[in-house]
């Protein structure tokens, strides 16, 4: 048998009943708990009131205030579209490299390019636009543009974007993939990329590095140039320096003659209006390595 | 007659699941089937070993072999809960965590529901199962209905948790919040949901009491109402039945509703309801004082469950629900405050005249802040389902903190308060191990939730207020990334506090063990005798 509880000497009694030694008093319910009971029923009788509540057959209880959170956004929408429309114009108008010449416009351009950076391109080129080393990501930061770092070669590439199947305007070239496809063997890829070591200056075997000179002459030079400059027309990299998009280590060369690369990045014609992409090729010029 | 019933019945699933697993479609389903096939094997091996043994009468007993199963098990998942936790908090922290060999099995997306069911489902659902076992045949005076049904829900509950995290590991999931088992594990839930109900419901019909106690009210209605929820949540088509995968009833906004309906009232009745009827017993036992109000316990009882049932849109808010829905789930949220309160004001009310207990037992000490958290979150809840709060609130790490001070707070620490209750009268010991360890559990749970709480608080307003932000253009001046960046000090603090958390948990099992291991024995009576 369970022990009964303790009881003190108060003026309330329990209810009478008893359970496995639980007693309950019979204390009446805390005054200020009911009235604020009270007080949040009353205010949500007025709030439903005030505001859409109450289902009815077809559609429901407007609310006395006519309030509704999707016409505040489209009026809130509005106002900013409609506080934004004259720069907007004037900024599609514009040529593309006199933006930065009107001050006011360059201040509006650096802004909304900076959203839609933020909100686009951040998730590969990174917040900073510094890109990501050896993941494929370029720098927009440095003077190494793959397609070209004028207004007009910025402003292209976003509006048709590279290698994409969404826009027949895209950028677009292919680096065979010469070990997959036994365009070269083995051999002739470690050559070739000792060659690609010896012209960007990196430590190599001059043995090989000379027979994959001939090598290079035969296959890489004509996108990637005799010297290993590449060429901006085709988007072929510039070999001869130390920036990387894939990394440039032997592994990492000869995996990427081997295999070949083939980034891509959307067309944004689809998704940002002609101001949206203005600004952002502005935002990505101003950067430091716009030409 | 009824053990070849039972062997059949066994023999029947076991067969079936190792055919299912030969056709499976997907690896999960493979290794749910051959689970399952392997558990009904052994349960079949054993119903075989033990036919024909003679059934002592224990009718005049206490059914509390499953309630000591129970504690083991709910200290166990609590520990697994925990720790998985305090991984995902890491890996949030620090993302290179997710090791790219655990991608598609340890990343943090696979983990999250791990983490989320273990501590509700397989912690709370096991204290829960546990406890209300323990408080009907007490209150009750009467062995718990259905003979060996109890072990038929433990077992049963152990192998939908076993079935639900290994198929989220191997990515099976409904990606409902808080019910991603897929269609066949519901279908196993619901039957030991039913198991459960009627050994609670036959236990209250033989009751040697006149009248039931409020704490089964509580319970009552969480059972009821987790069914109803879960039948309807999880309406859904199988694509085979060979696979995991599952097309929902619902689509669109519906689909949304529903789905907030029941995440809502999961914590409503699994996670209120049913963790009040827990209080409602164990409080006054352990405070050795009557509850305070009779009155009030009835008054918030139907208020709660009334009001709770209306919340769930709160949740949705400025998404594609219609404003009225969205007015509605305001509203109810905000009366429910008062409801929600009442419990707090029961169990704080009846330490009245014992305060002077919490210097000295801190069992007692663990009940009465896990009330408090109790009241804090039940204040939180209804602002944050205010509109204008919520449209700073919603999505960020804000909500995130308000639900663990509500679970390491309310739900944590009155378990932890239960199973000290619980298990030296479980094993007949005469005291706990340690006392000292018990307090060394106390502050380090609560500086681990304030830690985490107040970290969330921190973090969640920064990124709300973060996110918002516009220029003089109505440009957003952050991206996504730079409130990532900003939260990463909170994140720590968050998993610090959660390894607190964490390291007070497995204290308890310590002490727990010892207690059952090294303490003498003392004498009981189990036997089921009404209180005058």
């Amino acid at each position: 048998m369970a022990k009964p509880i303790k009881k003190e000497q108060r003026q309330v009694e329990t209810t009478g009943h008893s359970w496995d030694g639980i007693e309950e008093y019979n204390n009446p319910l805390p005054r200020w708990w009911v009235w604020v009971f009270y007080a949040t029923i009353v205010w949500g009788i007025g709030y439903s009131i005030a505001y859409p509540a109450w289902p009815l057959v077809k559609g429901a209880t407007p609310g006395l205030l006519g309030a509704s959170t999707r016409a505040d956004v489209e009026k809130e929408i509005a106002a900013v579209d409609a506080a934004n429309a004259a720069i907007k114009e004037k900024l599609i108008a514009a040529d593309l490299n006199a933006i930065g010449a009107d001050p006011e416009l360059a201040a509006y351009a650096e802004r909304a390019g900076a959203a839609v950076f933020r909100t686009n391109c951040a998730q590969c080129h990174g917040s900073g636009a510094a890109g990501v080393e050896g993941k494929g990501y370029p720098n927009l930061l440095d003077d190494d543009w793959l397609w070209g770092g004028t207004m007009e070669d910025i402003h292209l590439t976003i509006t048709h974007g590279i290698r994409n199947t969404t826009d027949p305007d895209a950028r677009y070239s292919q680096m065979p993939a010469f070990g997959t496809d036994g365009i070269l063997d083995e051999t002739q890829i470690a050559q070739v990329a000792e060659h690609v070591l010896a012209i960007s200056g990196q430590d190599h075997d001059a043995a090989m590095a000379a027979e994959g000179a001939t090598i290079f002459a035969e296959n890489c030079a004509a996108c990637h140039m005799e010297d290993g400059s590449g060429d901006r027309t085709q988007g072929a990299p510039r070999l001869n320096d130390a920036i990387w998009l894939y990394g440039g280590s032997r592994e990492k060369i000869i995996e990427t003659v081997t295999k070949a690369r083939f980034g891509v990045m959307p067309n944004w014609n689809q998704r940002l209006s002609e101001d949206e992409i203005r600004a952002v090729a502005f935002y990505v010029h101003g950067r430091g390595g716009g030409e | 007659m009824w053990d070849y019933l039972k062997l059949t019945g066994l023999g029947l699933v076991a067969v079936c699941a190792a055919i299912a697993a030969n056709y499976a479609h997907d690896l999960a389903y493979q290794v749910n089937a051959v689970t399952v096939m392997l558990a009904a094997a052994l349960a079949f091996l054993w119903v075989l070993r033990t036919a024909g043994d003679p059934k002592p009468n224990l009718q005049h007993e206490y059914f509390d072999s499953v309630v000591r199963a129970g504690a083991i098990a709910t200290a166990f998942w609590g520990a697994v809960g925990f720790l998985v936790g305090v991984v995902i908090a890491l890996q949030l922290a620090f993302p290179q965590l997710n090791f790219e060999f655990l991608q598609g099995y340890g990343n943090f997306g696979r983990l999250r529901p791990l983490h989320t069911s273990a501590v509700i489902f397989a912690f709370g659902g096991n204290a829960l199962i546990m406890s209300s076992f323990y408080i009907v045949q007490r209150t009750s005076a009467a062995r718990l209905f259905g003979g060996s049904l109890g072990w038929f829900v433990f077992w049963g509950w152990q192998l939908v948790i076993v079935l639900a995290a290994t198929g989220y590991v191997l990515g099976a999931t409904q990606g409902r919040e808080y019910a991603e088992p897929v269609w066949y594990v519901d279908i196993l839930i619901t039957v030991v949901w039913v198991a459960f109900l009627i050994t609670f419901m036959g236990t209250l019909f033989k009751r040697k009491e006149p009248h039931i106690y409020v704490a089964n009210w509580f319970l009552l209605s969480m059972i009821l109402t987790v069914a109803m929820l879960h039948l309807v949540n999880n309406a859904a088509v199988p694509v085979s039945i060979f696979g995991s995968a599952q097309v929902q009833l619902y689509a669109g906004v519906q689909d949304a509703m529903v789905q907030w309906w029941y995440g809502h009232n999961a914590v409503g009745f699994f996670l209120t309801a049913g963790f009040l009827g827990m209080m409602y017993y164990f409080v006054p036992k352990q405070a050795e004082r009557p509850v305070f109000s009779y009155k009030l316990s009835i008054i918030h009882f139907w208020a709660l469950i009334f009001l709770y049932i209306w919340a769930g849109p709160h949740h949705l808010h400025y998404t594609a629900l219609p404003d009225w829905a969205s007015t509605l789930g305001m509203v109810f949220s905000v009366i429910l405050w008062m409801p929600s309160w009442g419990g707090m004001i029961n169990g704080l009310m009846t330490l009245s005249g014992a305060w002077d207990k919490l210097r000295t037992d801190p069992i007692i000490r663990m009940m009465v802040v896990s009330v408090g958290f109790y009241g804090m979150s039940t204040f939180e809840g209804p602002m944050m389902s205010i509109k204008a709060v919520n449209s700073l609130s919603h999505y960020t790490d804000w909500t995130i903190g308000h639900v663990h001070s509500g679970a390491l707070g309310w739900n944590g620490m009155i378990t932890f308060g239960v199973l000290y209750y619980l298990v030296p009268r479980l094993w007949n010991r005469e005291r706990l191990y340690s006392l000292k360890l018990v307090s060394w559990h106390f502050w380090l749970a609560t500086i681990g939730i304030v830690l985490y709480a107040s970290s969330m608080w921190v973090s969640g307003i920064m990124e709300g207020l973060m996110w918002r932000e516009v220029d003089a253009n109505g440009f957003l001046v952050n991206a996504f990334a730079d409130t990532v960046a900003a939260k990463f000090p909170m994140y720590v603090v968050r998993a610090a506090g959660g390894g607190l958390f964490l390291t007070g948990a497995l204290i308890m099992c310590w002490n727990l063990w010892m207690t059952v291991r090294a303490q003498p024995a003392r004498v009981t009576q189990n036997s089921a005798v009404p209180a005058e």
